[in-house]
């Protein structure tokens, strides 16, 4: 089918964001992208994706609010606590045996998966030889994974996941409220390296024994799925552990063959001995 | 009316939705020469198991659509709980965990306004019963794509409030009961 005039203005939009700016969003899955880009439009009042072309490239304001509508931010602590169960069940008696971990949160966006992992880790004994790097494109994001603190209202919700997922402890351990936000433990972000980095664009920076990368993949098209878990596997040591989204599978990966079906239906993968 | 053939075709349902589907459905032969997609608001436990369900009692496939999936004729795709999911114009499903659409993930307007834009003109969007107002808009950016639309009449309807919605952004849509609306979608297979 051949492509109308939006879709054209929104090819060029892209390739301009890129050019100017090297966020590169040509290789994401277009239809959610399209439609997070139409609601921009129309925050910014343009009726074209030309006008907002024009916009972005001679306004420097505008690339990072256009960055909120370009990349996902929802997310949850312990969301879909049945992985972090088998994260706790499987992965952490394995990572026990080793001296010192390295774990990668990529696509981190505010934290909350983050946090996820250092409570879990702290749990389970193995916070003290941990180093975690949290990782994401946009800027915003970052700040609030570092800052750590979120809407009172969702805390409800964070609880009870967590419980689900086999908390040992209870989460108002990890933080305190103030001024109408939970605050959590700055001692658990004491061991968190947060960094600028794009799956699309960047290397290998670490070795790591375990990546968590959960509902970043969706986004991306076949071909861009394929590089980001290229990345992986390169940076993984032998037997490292990748966590994926629930909905997020390597099953049609050029890589499949570089992991094991780990534990199958929490979708964590292990990184083969050999290669 | 446009010439071009349909192509695919869109469902969405909330209360009531499983009773008006397998209605739906269990008419069209395993061979059916399209592929179908459905948004079933289903209550935000993770696990579903509607398409199992639906898998059992229909002769057309039916399963939960995945990640970067492309088409096939004769299944019936059905967005998986607490993802919206979304068509490419490459034919293949998206999925995306982005912000529930009128408290709804999935949202079927999410996946009617992705279908009108990849399928244009060669889609069929069908609303049945729910209580609320989600697909309404979705069903509008269907017709103004050039596709058709089919609403459940509403006073056949275990809950009429999702086909009124529909009605009221859609007026010109064609209102039929569900025994109407698979007779319907066979013949836009081009079956007998
Ligand atoms: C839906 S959030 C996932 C949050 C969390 N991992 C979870 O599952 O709850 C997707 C995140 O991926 C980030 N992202 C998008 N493109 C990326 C890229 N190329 N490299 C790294 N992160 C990216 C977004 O900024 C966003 O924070």
């Amino acid at each position: 089918m051949s492509d109308n005039t939006d879709d054209i203005e929104l090819r060029l939009l892209l390739d301009a964001i890129f050019r100017k700016y090297h966020y590169d969003f040509r290789g994401y899955s277009m239809a959610s992208i399209k439609r997070r880009l139409l609601h921009a439009r129309e925050k910014f009042g343009c009726g074209t994706f030309s006008l907002l072309q024009d916009k972005v490239l001679h306004d420097p304001t505008v690339m990072p609010e256009l960055l909120t509508y370009l990349t996902v931010q929802v997310s949850e602590l312990f969301r879909d606590p049945a992985y972090f169960r088998g994260i706790r069940q499987h992965v952490a008696p394995f990572l026990k045996t080793y001296p010192s971990i390295k774990v990668w949160v990529a696509g981190c966006s505010g934290g909350e998966e983050l946090y996820s992992l250092a409570i879990l880790f702290r749990e389970e004994g193995l916070e003290s030889r941990t180093m975690f790097y949290a990782t994401d494109i946009n800027p915003k994001a970052l700040r609030r994974a570092e800052a750590g603190v979120y809407e009172l209202d969702r805390l409800a919700a964070f609880t009870e996941n967590h419980q689900l997922s086999g908390g040992k402890s209870s989460l108002s351990d990890y933080y305190t409220a103030a001024y109408g936000g939970a605050v959590f433990d700055k001692t658990l972000r004491k061991r968190v390296v947060f960094s600028d980095h794009s799956l699309v664009s960047d290397t290998v920076f670490a070795e790591v024994q375990l990546i968590s990368c959960r509902n970043v993949l969706i986004y991306f098209d076949r071909e861009l799925q394929d590089r980001a878990i290229g990345l992986f596997a390169d940076s993984l040591s032998r037997q490292g552990f990748l966590g994926l989204g629930a909905k997020e599978n390597l099953r049609f990966s050029r890589h499949a063959d570089r992991f094991i079906e780990f534990s199958k239906e929490d979708r964590i993968y292990q990184k083969r001995g050999a290669s | 009316m446009s010439t071009r053939p349909i192509e695919a075709i869109v469902i969405g349902a909330s209360a009531g939705a499983l009773d008006a589907l397998t209605q739906v459905l269990t008419p069209l032969p395993a061979d059916y020469p399209l592929p179908l997609l459905a948004v079933v608001h289903l209550p935000a436990d993770k696990k579903s198991i509607l398409a199992e369900l639906l898998d059992m009692k229909c002769r057309l496939s039916v399963k939960e659509g995945e990640d970067k999936e492309p088409l096939a004729a004769g299944v019936v795709y059905v967005a998986p709980p607490d993802y919206h999911m979304l068509v490419e114009k490459d034919g293949t499903l998206s999925l995306s965990s982005e912000e529930p659409v009128l408290y709804s993930r999935p949202s079927i307007d999410v996946l009617f306004e992705s279908a009108a834009d990849a399928f244009g003109p060669g889609l069929v969007g069908v609303i049945l019963t729910g209580a609320n107002e989600d697909g309404a808009h979705g069903l509008a950016t269907i017709r103004e794509a050039g596709g058709r639309c089919i609403v459940q009449r509403p006073h056949n309807a275990y809950a009429s409030t999702m086909p009124l919605a529909a009605l009221q952004t859609c007026n010109d849509a064609r209102t039929m009961s569900l025994p109407e609306i698979a007779e319907f979608l066979k013949e836009a297979g081009g079956l007998p």
